[in-house]
């Protein structure tokens, strides 16, 4: 157990890796919010067959581990679509992106819907007494406001999204904990290697929950300011 | 004190309202004409609240006809959204949207329904808060008025669409005690300006003062109506005299 010679041969690689990490993360969670906004949107409105479809997403995606899913996306879609295209081909960067932001699409749709629910129902009611819409009632009056309020939870989603990227390391994407292994691989330093690699995910996730504290304490000022 | 030449505003024939299996209003008919002011008294569970918002449609009614300026709001084929830009909505809770200032409350509508520009909302709004005493809040969020200031906004807001309508659905009841004269007095304006109103509510002086029409609901039919002095004065009704012995 050498964590000086781990530190300086394995913190470039593993920088590497968190760069990887928060990248796919970041991008999952944007496609993430735009699938949870519209599923949350199409679970709530009143045509039966929108509703089903996203409440059927939402009920997959939460019934079954994100590592078969990964498994699904990066193995199984390619060879289903390979019958028809021979030469399609996935790889784990953008399939990684794929499952991350299916799985936090679900998560998130739920989030929204709490907090459209969480809209006093008097707020649409005198939005639509002035005469506005259904759709702009819901997009001046109701999203603003519920998109307020799941800013906290949006912000624990981005951290389990965070965390969630280590299972893609098993489809090959280069992020902290695959870098981890091959590292390991290499040197035999496990107890070190690992150890480090908890500390990095420790310290992102540390410096978001103090932005998401930040943020919620200034969202409560602001209803009063 | 409807003249009989005046227009008809608001025409409502046999309206009746289930919540599920529950019947709140039970066969309604009512006719309000330009200008008239028109208060609902009633006990709670009664049905005035249900038959204010069944005038805008915030909640359908099962069956009868509501005829609002000409348009039959019953009607599928009526564009409500048009019809509700010419009646305008006090709530008993204000309902000030908390994430905007006075002033982008009161202009949101105006400005989203394409009625007015932004500067020429911007200056109605700035009128309108004169006219309700707040001109120096324009620019507060609804959390830091008090409960007065608040409901004076939300008249504001309404106002602001130019409606001909105005419902006030319990404008008072949530206020503490010293604030409700300032909303009141704003209520009054208005009616001496001659704004159709339709007033649910509990303050018995009020309806007294400025109705030139009270309604006593129960059971969710109107069991009396008259004029303030009829209906306080000499009520007819077993039902209506039990009530405003309680009340007053």
């Amino acid at each position: 157990m050498n964590f000086g010679r781990v530190l300086t041969e394995a913190t470039p690689l593993l920088l590497e890796g968190i760069k990887l990490t928060i990248g796919v993360s970041l991008i999952a969670i944007a496609i993430g919010i735009v699938i949870g906004l519209i599923m949350c949107l199409m679970k709530m409105s009143s045509s039966k067959i929108l509703s089903a479809i996203a409440g059927i997403y939402i009920w997959v995606i939460r019934g079954t581990p994100m590592l078969v899913q990964a498994f699904i996306v990066f193995f199984g879609f390619p060879q289903l679509i390979q019958l028809f295209a021979p030469s399609f081909r996935l790889d784990a960067f953008t399939a990684g992106i794929i499952t991350l932001s299916l799985n936090a699409g679900a998560y998130l749709a739920e989030i929204f819907r709490g907090g459209i629910l969480a809209v006093p129902k008097g707020q649409s009611e005198a939005a639509r007494s002035l005469g506005l819409s259904k759709s702009k009632t819901m997009l001046k009056v109701v999203l603003p406001q519920a998109f307020k309020f799941s800013i906290p939870s949006l912000v624990n989603q981005f951290i389990i999204s965070i965390k969630d990227t280590s299972i893609l390391s098993v489809i090959g994407l280069a992020e902290i904990v695959n870098k981890a292994k091959t590292y390991v691989g290499k040197s035999y330093e496990f107890f070190s290697t690992y150890i480090f690699v908890a500390v990095y995910y420790l310290v992102i996730i540390s410096i978001l929950m103090i932005i998401s504290n930040y943020i919620e304490k200034k969202l409560k000022y602001e209803g009063k300011k | 004190m409807a003249s009989d030449n005046k227009k008809v505003k608001i025409k409502v024939t046999n309206l009746h309202k289930y919540f599920d299996k529950n019947e709140v209003l039970t066969g309604i008919d009512a006719e309000i004409t330009e200008g008239e002011v028109v208060c609902v008294i009633g006990p709670s569970g009664s049905g005035k609240s249900t038959f204010l918002r069944c005038l805008n449609k915030l909640e359908k009614a099962t069956s009868g006809d509501i005829v609002i300026d000409g348009y039959d709001i019953t009607d599928k084929k009526v564009d409500i959204n048009k019809v509700r830009e010419n009646i305008g909505m006090v709530f008993q809770q204000f309902n000030l949207f908390p994430n905007m200032t006075v002033k982008k409350n009161i202009m949101m509508a105006p400005v989203e329904l394409k009625k007015m520009t932004k500067p020429e909302a911007e200056q109605k709004a700035i009128s309108l808060l004169e006219r309700v005493g707040l001109s120096d809040k324009a620019d507060s969020f609804p959390g830091e008025l008090s409960g007065g200031q608040q409901q004076r906004v939300a008249i504001a807001r309404a106002l602001a669409m130019n409606p001909d309508i105005m419902l006030f659905d319990e404008p008072t009841s949530a206020l503490d005690p010293e604030m409700v004269g300032e909303v009141l007095d704003v209520m009054k304006e208005l009616a001496a300006e001659g704004m159709t109103m339709v007033v649910v509510t509990h303050e018995m002086g009020f309806a007294r003062e400025v109705a030139d029409r009270v309604l006593f609901m129960a059971d969710g039919v109107i069991m009396e109506e008259g004029s303030p002095e009829e209906l306080f004065g000499n009520p007819q009704n077993e039902r209506t005299r039990d009530f405003l012995k309680k009340v007053l």
